[in-house]
This record gives C-alpha cells, structure tokens and sequence, in this order.
C-alpha cells in the first residue's frame, strides 16, 4: 500500500469523504493500535507502533487540505518545491503584506479572531480552486502554484496563533 | 453448522484467567489504587477503609519509611523529612520549584532533577513516589490475591516527557509493570463516558493538589479522541494553600517562621481551604514553636480575592485549547470536573461563566481519575471488557522541537498530534570525516529554545565517515502511546544505523535507576536475584501465552516449517523457565521475540487488510 488514499481504500482525490476517512481510520486503528498489544510480545508490539504511527501519519496528511495536495502532486511527479520556487503573483504577495501588517497591529483578541476569519475564508477559495485543478482538469502544474499559496496562508495562520499569547 | 470464532490479532481464542490489572492515581495530595473485579470498577481501600493514601512520604533515620496517614499526621514536627507533594519536583530542577523557600524542605542543590536531602540520605523525588507506588502495589496484591499483571499509572495530561519518564522510573522501582502511561483528563473521560453512555464533544476541567489540564475530547460509540489539551503543570490547589499561608502571616503580623511552624501553618491554610468549600468563615488557630498563638478568620470574600489571579490563569489554557480544537464554547456538550481542588466554589463558577452550563459534578473528583485507569487497565491487560473494547486516541500536549542555529526551537513534532506519532528529519555532516552529530530536544510553544523545556540531548555515533555533507543522516523521532519520545538514526546512503546516546536534561540515567534498585533491595531486604528470576519468569510466561494465542488464531500464515520452528523456541522457553538462571530466561525470551518478528508483521497487515475488506463489503450496502 503506498499512497495513503490506498491504505484507507479511498479513491485518490483532493474532494475526500470526511465521514468516510474517519470510518476507516478508526477501524484500522481498532486492529492496529498499541492497545490493543499492550499485553502481546515485542514483536507484535514493535509491528503495532509502526502501523498505528504509519496510519496516523497518513490520517493526518489526508485530514490537512495542504498535505492532502502535496500528497495527490507528488503521487503524480509534481514538486510543490515550496522552498525553492519562491515566484509568487504580485497581488497575492500585495494581500500578504496587508494581513502580516494587521497582524503585527492587532492588539486584542477579537483582531486576531477576525484576521483568523479572514485568512480561513482565502484558504477555503483557494481550496476550491485547488480541488477544481486537480480533481476536474488534472492540471497537477497549475495546482502547484495553489499549493505554494495556501501554505503561505497556513504559515501566518500558525503565526497568528501565536500572537494570541501576546494580547491575550 | 459451527460457528468459527473470528479473533482479533492481539487476543487469544483460547479462554484465560482473568488478569491483575490495576489503575493508579499517583496524585500530588492523594493517591489511589482501583480495579475491575467481577464487571464492576472499584477504589481499594486499605485495611482501615479508607480510598485515599495521602502522597506523604517520611524518612526515619533508622531507614524505616512512613507512607500516608502516618507520615501526615507528624508531618508538621519532622518538615524536612516529610516529603509532601513530591509530584510537583518529577523531572523538574530547582529553578522549576515555585516558592521553594516557603517549602521547608532541604534541597540539594544539584544539575538535572532537583533532590532532597533526608535523614535517610539524599532522595530523588523518583524514590520518593516509588515508596507511595509501593504502598498501592502491595495493598492491590494483598485485596486481590495474587501478582500483578500490571498497572496504569495517570499523569497530568500537561506533563513533558521528563516528567512522564521520571513517573515510569518510579513505577519501575516499585515493581509494577507498566501497562500505560494515562492521562489524568483522558481516564476521567473514560470512567464519566462509560458511566454515563455518553456521546459528543466534552471538556474535562482537571485541577488537582499541583497540576492543571483541560482537555477537549470528542467520545462517540467506542472510541475516546481527544482533540486538544491544554493546561499548568505547575498550578493547582497548593497554590491556594499558599495564598491562604501567606494572608495568615501577614494577617497575623507573623515574624519570619522556622521550618515547623510554616508547615503547621501551611496544614493548616489546607484546612481552611477545604472548610470554606461549605462555610461562610473558616477560623485558623494554631499554637507555633516559641509559644505564640494565631487566631484569624479568613471569610470566603477574602478568600476569592487572595485567589483570584489562580483562577485567572485557569482561563487562558482553556481558550488555547478551544481554538486548537477549532470549536467554541457552543460546541461542548459538557464539562466534567476533576480533582480535589474543583470542589472550590470561585472554580465552579469560573468554569461556569466560561463554558455557559454548569459544571458536571456527578462523579467522585478524588477518584474517578483511578476508575477510568483502572477501565483502561482492564482492556490492556487483556481481560475482554463487558462493554466490548474501545479505542482510545491521545495526544502529545506540548511540540517538540529541535535547536537550531542562533537558540532558536524548529518543531518536529506539532502539539495536539495523535500518538503515536512519528517524524523524519534529514541532516548532513559539517566537516570531512564526521562521525558523530549531537542534537538538542526541547518541548515548547515558544521561538526560542531558552524559553522551551530542555529535553534530552541526543548524540549520534557510527556515522560512516564521508565528505562533508555526503552523509544523509535521517532521524527519527518517536513518541509512543505513553507520549514518551525516542529517537532513532540512520544514515540512508549506507543504511548504518547510528547508536543514540541519550543525556536527559532533568531525568535520570540507567545506571541511576539500577543503583536505586539495588539501594531499595538492600533496605527492603529483598533479595535481587530472586526478583530478577521472578520477573524472568512472570516475563516469559505472558510471551508464550500471547504466541499461543497468535498460533491459535492465525497459524494459517504460516508454513509448517515456520510454525515447527516457532513451537521449538517456545518449548526452549518454557524449559529455561523453569531453572534459575534469569539471563538464560531472558535470552531464551529475545530468541523467541526474534522467531516470531516475521509472524508479528504478517499478523498485522492481515488485520488491516480484514478491516479494509470488511469495510468494502459494507460500502456496496450505499
């Protein structure tokens, strides 16, 4: 089993069945959790952590909208090469600047709450988008970029997060 | 027709005893030992009934220990060599101890996890809660007959891994066999859930005598998740007995106090605090060494305001993990509260104007920590429960995180991630020739490593030397089902696996915890060689009946060969079981565990393909 839409018996794409995901992780989990070995020999539970980690790990991938699309990019030879491509469209980089700017302004916490809705209502369009390049046109390429978008949001989404320990 | 009986891979077909299990409370103010017995789940008390086993610890010079009742009541005449609330120093140094000089105790002044000097000698607080966890083994084995099978010991959902591995240090000193680290939220969880047949997402408000957590779980038909948890392991009812202690001294115009007199009237702050639970005043009057008498009444409007900024900081932690669990107050069905120190009416009411309902107080706070570990226990050991099994999915509390160049702390490991959970990182080598590397984990939120917990530092050896950065050392970190980490390094070019010496920043070294064990044989004049052959023995036993149980239900994975070869080992086990000889016992033991390596991995993967296969089936039911 190699992608992680396989090891839930899912189809691989970006639209998944929430409902169905968590059915099948559970289920998986109930056979292979630590658990359920806790009283087994070494080797029973040396192969429960691996698998209870693996699809841990594959929940997690699939659960996260950026890691699910790296995820489908990579299983069809596309790099998100978020390190390195670092080519942004100039009125996104423009957006950027005026959230980062109310971020660092925002004093209290119902500032940080509505830029936190803001940012969720940009990634969830640009998750539209994305789950449109990859699962209707196939254009892996083109969704890269999306990608690429999305995990600049997600980054100031986590810093954000922090500031709330500032004003709170 | 007969009915074929489908086993799950961990469980044997064949029928078998019931098993020992036990569920342990190991609290900072009170301890508790509970278990599952005929279908239902009780506290054990001690031989004068009572449930709670304070978790005071005294040292005699004579050598001779006090644990509980005993220890308590003297504590006031013998200060530094009663040692209260030891929970409060598990994998914490001497900086990390709030109002250490209000505590009277001698501390011993020392790198890595603080110490106490006694009339015994120096105690790590590690032996300090091995003697409590003594004191529950051995009335669980007297009330039930028999040794253990194991135990599930809670932690504060909240604790770092030093904390959690210094609770495991201390088990494995009094002897008991660890069946799971627990979170204290996460077994309350359990025991209100199965109570009470719940579904839905809950918030578990847990303040005990020394440690704070709330938690956000969602329980639904089977399965405990929890979602995020939040809290301060450094803040709970102690807290407010400090407050009081402090309002006394001023209010009394007191001069500065020796050791007994500030334990007295810290006994005595307790006292007042818990009256005040169910009375408008609580009057303290105490008689302190040099003849002086106190006589003060605290009212519970005083009382709020000294506590107030405690409170307070009960709030920040459950906003955190409401927006970690991305819900909101609406969302929560229910809030359970847990712990002694909840029974406060100024928490009550916090917790009530934070969430909009009123608390959940149904349950006993003092113990249904132990009934939800004693549950959990029940279901590890192996003893099928009555409800059928359920799946519990916990979560590391606190990111773990890598030093990075300029201090800075690069999380690996994110918060709230459900465990077992593990992550890869790729390093090279610097210079031409390397050999070794060294790595910094701490635990924390913050950006720099000075303001996160230092962990361990894990140095790598056996790097095949090459070029500088030619070498692909890929580490692994893993933090298993008791939320403690390891790590693991290979050098992926040649697949040589470094050897990982790990140095903890605030927990003790192996060497440490065998000297202990040795020092703790010497005054329990127990003998080593029969504990060792002992747990040998009790070792093997369980490892061949857990492969019969494999043979039983899955034997069709194997060839005959493969199978001869596996009953061989076992017959080989079972024949060094028998002699004296612990070593041979636990050779025998690994020979076994490597024979049936292959056998354990086939056994998995057809358990997961059964459950994709069983779910394809339902799914043509749409």
């Amino acid at each position: 089993m190699s992608s992680h839409f396989e090891l839930f018996g899912l189809a691989p794409a970006f639209a998944v069945d929430a409902a169905a995901l968590d059915r099948a992780y559970r289920e998986i989990q109930s056979r292979v959790h630590p658990d359920r070995f806790a009283h087994a020999g070494d080797a029973e539970r040396r192969a429960s952590m691996q698998w209870t980690t693996r699809v841990n790990e594959a929940y997690r991938t699939l659960k996260s909208p950026v890691q699910r699309a790296k995820h489908l990019l990579e299983m069809n030879g596309v790099d998100v090469a978020f390190e390195t491509n670092t080519q942004m469209p100039p009125d996104f980089l423009v957006r950027q600047l005026e959230l980062r700017e109310a971020l660092a302004e925002a004093r209290a916490p119902e500032a940080l709450e509505r830029l936190q809705d803001e940012v969720r209502s940009e990634r969830q369009l640009l998750e539209r988008g994305i789950e449109d390049l990859i699962d209707a046109r196939r254009d892996f390429a083109g969704a890269a970029g999306e990608v690429r978008k999305l995990m600049f949001l997600e980054k100031l989404a986590a810093e954000i997060d922090l500031a709330f320990d500032k004003v709170e | 027709m007969a009915l074929l009986q489908i086993s799950e891979p961990g469980q044997s077909a064949a029928p078998h005893q019931h098993r020992l299990a036990v569920g342990i409370d190991l609290g900072t103010t009170n301890s508790l030992v509970a278990t599952v017995r005929s279908g239902s789940t009780t506290v054990l008390p001690d031989e004068q009934g009572r449930a709670l086993l304070p978790s005071i610890v005294r040292y005699l010079a004579n050598g001779r220990v006090e644990v509980g009742y005993p220890a308590q009541a003297r504590q006031a005449e013998d200060p530094k060599n009663s040692i209260a609330s030891v929970k409060r120093f598990m994998g914490r140094g001497l900086k990390d101890v709030g109002h250490a000089e209000n505590m009277a105790y001698d501390f011993a002044d020392a790198p890595g996890m603080v110490q106490l000097r006694t009339a015994a000698g120096v105690k790590s607080p590690v032996e300090v809660s091995a003697e409590i966890l003594k004191v529950l083994r051995q009335r669980a084995e007297l009330s039930l007959g028999g040794d253990l099978a194991g135990a599930v010991i809670t932690v504060p959902a909240y604790f770092d891994d030093a904390q959690r591995q210094a609770t495991k240090d201390a088990a494995q000193l009094a002897g008991l066999n660890v069946l799971r680290l627990l979170n204290e939220p996460t077994a309350a969880a359990i025991a209100y859930g199965m109570e009470n047949a719940s579904e839905g997402v809950y918030a578990v408000f847990d303040l005990g005598g020394g440690t704070y957590d709330i938690s956000i779980l969602r329980l639904s038909k089977g399965v405990f998740e929890v979602v995020a948890t939040n809290g301060d392991s450094l803040l709970g009812g102690d807290d407010f007995d400090q407050r009081v202690f402090c309002w006394i001294v001023e209010e009394a115009k007191l001069p500065p106090l020796n050791a007994r007199d500030m334990r007295l009237l810290l006994v005595k702050s307790r006292e007042a605090k818990e009256y005040l639970t169910t009375h408008a005043e609580a009057r303290i009057t105490a008689r302190l060494s040099g003849g002086e008498v106190v006589d003060v009444t605290l009212g519970m409007e005083k009382f709020c305001q000294i506590t107030q900024t405690l409170v307070h900081k009960t709030l920040g932690p459950m906003r955190k993990a409401l927006r970690d669990a991305g819900l909101g107050v609406e969302d929560v069905k229910g809030v359970v509260m847990v712990g002694g120190a909840t029974r406060m009416p100024q928490i009550q009411r916090a917790v009530g104007e934070f969430f909009r309902r009123d608390p959940l107080n149904n349950l006993d706070p003092d113990k249904v920590v132990a009934l939800g570990a004693a549950m959990q226990a029940n279901v590890l050991a192996g003893n099928k429960p009555a409800g059928g099994d359920w799946l519990l999915l916990d979560v590391i509390p606190l990111s773990l995180g890598i030093e990075t160049m300029g201090g800075l702390a690069e999380k690996v490991i994110p918060r709230n991630s459900t465990i077992p959970v593990a992550r890869a990182q790729e390093f090279t080598t610097f210079k031409d020739g390397q050999t070794g590397m060294s790595f910094h984990v701490v635990q924390g939120e913050r950006e720099l490593v000075s303001d996160c917990r230092s962990l361990a530092r894990f140095e790598l050896k056996g790097i095949p030397p090459m070029a500088a950065g030619a070498a692909r050392i890929r580490v692994t970190f893993q933090v298993d089902a008791d939320g403690l980490l390891s790590v693991a390094a290979k050098e992926a070019t040649t697949g040589v696996e470094s050897s990982v010496v790990v140095k903890p920043s605030y927990g003790l070294a192996d060497a440490d915890v065998e000297r202990m064990l040795r020092d703790s044989f010497e005054h329990a004049k127990d003998d080593m060689h029969t504990r060792a052959l002992h747990e040998a023995r009790v070792d093997a036993a369980r490892l061949i009946e857990a492969v019969r149980g494999a043979l039983a239900a899955d034997r069709a994975l194997l060839s005959a060969e493969e199978q001869a070869a596996i009953e061989r080992q076992v017959a080989a086990l079972t024949a060094v079981a028998a002699g004296n000889e612990h070593r041979a016992i636990r050779q025998a033991s690994d020979a076994l565990n490597r024979a049936t390596e292959e056998f354990a991995g086939r056994r998995m993967d057809a358990g997961v393909k059964r459950a994709l296969a069983g779910r394809q089936i339902a799914s043509l039911d749409l």
